[in-house]
């Protein structure tokens, strides 16, 4: 029997200052595009050093279900129903004051492998400048029932939930949330490994 | 307590050493930036197990040449030819996948309104390119040989020739952002970027290799570069030969 050979993965290398020359091309902060199932909102977020000195020349990148709970991947094989056209992909550059807005439609609950409801969230990744490797993050919402039962929060400290959540805000009529992440310091945002 | 239940994760934790703290001192712009506090392990859920495809109602298949601007003019420098393939940690080719390129010109100096490097822009080089894999999981770029550039990290600190790749892979647990490096930089041994990964083997894969076979008499010089992806674990019954 042929054995492959073993290759680890390759090394991480960080995406620089100049990162918009080759990402720039997928730019995408409306998420769901016109005629997607769901409730529209928005968030306002904001990406801020272990100084709190916003961070402007950061890369976030959203990943998201539909409002069916259902992502557009052939690996999702939950039976619901997904949009012709559905993403679920973003790509937002911060600006000179560390913000990143998007617009979507709130994702809604996804199962995890042994069947139990997710409470609705983003999955935000970040690259940047000075980080050597990718960050993975969520965002979920507030006053949310399923939040206090989701596997993945329950695996956070209770103390630092809280970087998790979007924040309501009131703007324009349509739901926005706000989101401060920290790199680093006492409201440190939590970051996943998986 | 914490009521975290933890599944075993399909896809393989990264082996030991072979990537980057997020924090490395002889980086300065990690100080203020890398996350202190340890990581939180989960279970990927659907969530990380998938992850943007993109495909052909995005990027035109076929090679990409970056030496060509839109209206027909040549780009500065030497050409190179760049290519591999995109595969996972078993071997196996990963089809159909987009990579994003950026590079310097050939003289170092990036199109972009932050860099101030006192250096010529080419006004036929945007240092931009895009291109999918196949069905074998080859990918091939035609490009010049970037420059090595100054940056402020330290006292006469120059960052070795580099070409930025991202790539997506089949889930969010396989993203990766890397950067290509060539064989015999005399600046490797000194940048704190490339120096940052503890493993010498890993450090050595992002260093493409020179070849004759890509290189085009009278044109064109080829250097390879292979990208891995991380892979799943094999399944109980390949187990067996799957760990030499
Ligand atoms: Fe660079």
């Amino acid at each position: 029997m042929i054995t492959k050979p073993f290759m680890p993965a390759t090394t991480w290398q960080t995406v620089g200052p100049f990162f918009s020359i080759g990402l720039e091309r997928l730019y995408r902060a409306d998420i769901a595009g016109a005629g997607v199932d769901g409730e529209r909102i928005r968030v306002a977020g904001r990406l801020l050093d272990g100084d709190y000195n916003p961070i402007p020349d950061a890369v976030v990148e959203v990943w998201q279900a539909n409002a069916h709970g259902k992502y557009a991947h052939p690996g999702d094989t939950q039976d619901k129903p997904l949009e012709q056209g559905f993403r679920g992909f973003g790509r937002i550059a911060t600006d000179d004051l560390g913000e990143f807005r998007f617009s979507t439609v709130k994702p809604g609950s996804v199962l995890t492998q042994s069947g139990e409801p997710q409470a609705p969230h983003l999955v935000v990744s970040l690259m940047m400048r000075g980080l050597l490797r990718g960050l993975v993050t969520r965002a979920y919402f507030p006053n949310e029932g399923l939040n206090a039962t989701d596997q993945v929060l329950q695996c956070v400290p209770p103390a630092r939930r809280s970087t998790l959540l979007l924040s309501s805000l009131v703007e324009n009529d349509v739901p926005t949330f706000g989101w401060t992440i920290h790199m680093q310091g006492p409201s440190e945002t939590v970051f996943f490994d998986f | 307590m914490n009521e975290c239940q933890t599944y075993p994760s399909p896809f393989r934790k990264h082996k030991q050493g072979t990537q980057p703290d997020h924090l490395h001192a002889g980086y300065v712009s990690s100080m203020k930036r890398a996350p202190l506090q340890p990581l939180v392990t989960i279970t990927p859920t659907l969530s990380e197990l998938t992850g943007p495809l993109f495909g052909r109602d995005e990027i035109v298949a076929g090679e990409c040449n970056m030496t060509r601007s839109a209206n027909g003019g040549e780009a500065q420098g030497q050409r190179i030819a760049v290519s591999g393939r995109l595969l996972d940690e078993g071997g196996a080719p990963i089809r159909n996948t987009l990579l994003e390129v950026w590079q310097a010109n050939a003289a170092g100096r990036y199109l972009h309104k932050w860099d101030q490097h006192d250096a010529p822009l080419d006004p036929n080089f945007s240092g931009e390119g895009h291109v999918l894999t196949d069905d074998l999981g080859r990918y091939s770029f035609v490009t010049v040989q970037p420059g090595s550039y100054p940056w402020g990290n330290h006292h006469n600190a120059w960052r070795p020739a580099h070409i930025h790749f991202s790539v997506f892979g089949p889930a969010v647990c396989t993203r990766l952002v890397t950067q290509m490096y060539f064989p015999g930089d005399p600046l490797l041994p000194f940048d704190p970027i490339y120096n940052c990964t503890a493993d010498s083997a890993a450090r050595e894969r992002l260093i493409s290799r020179f070849d004759w076979n890509t290189t085009i008499p009278q044109s064109t010089l080829g250097f390879v570069f292979d990208i891995h992806l991380r892979g799943r674990y094999a399944t109980p019954m390949e187990e067996g030969h799957d760990d030499h």
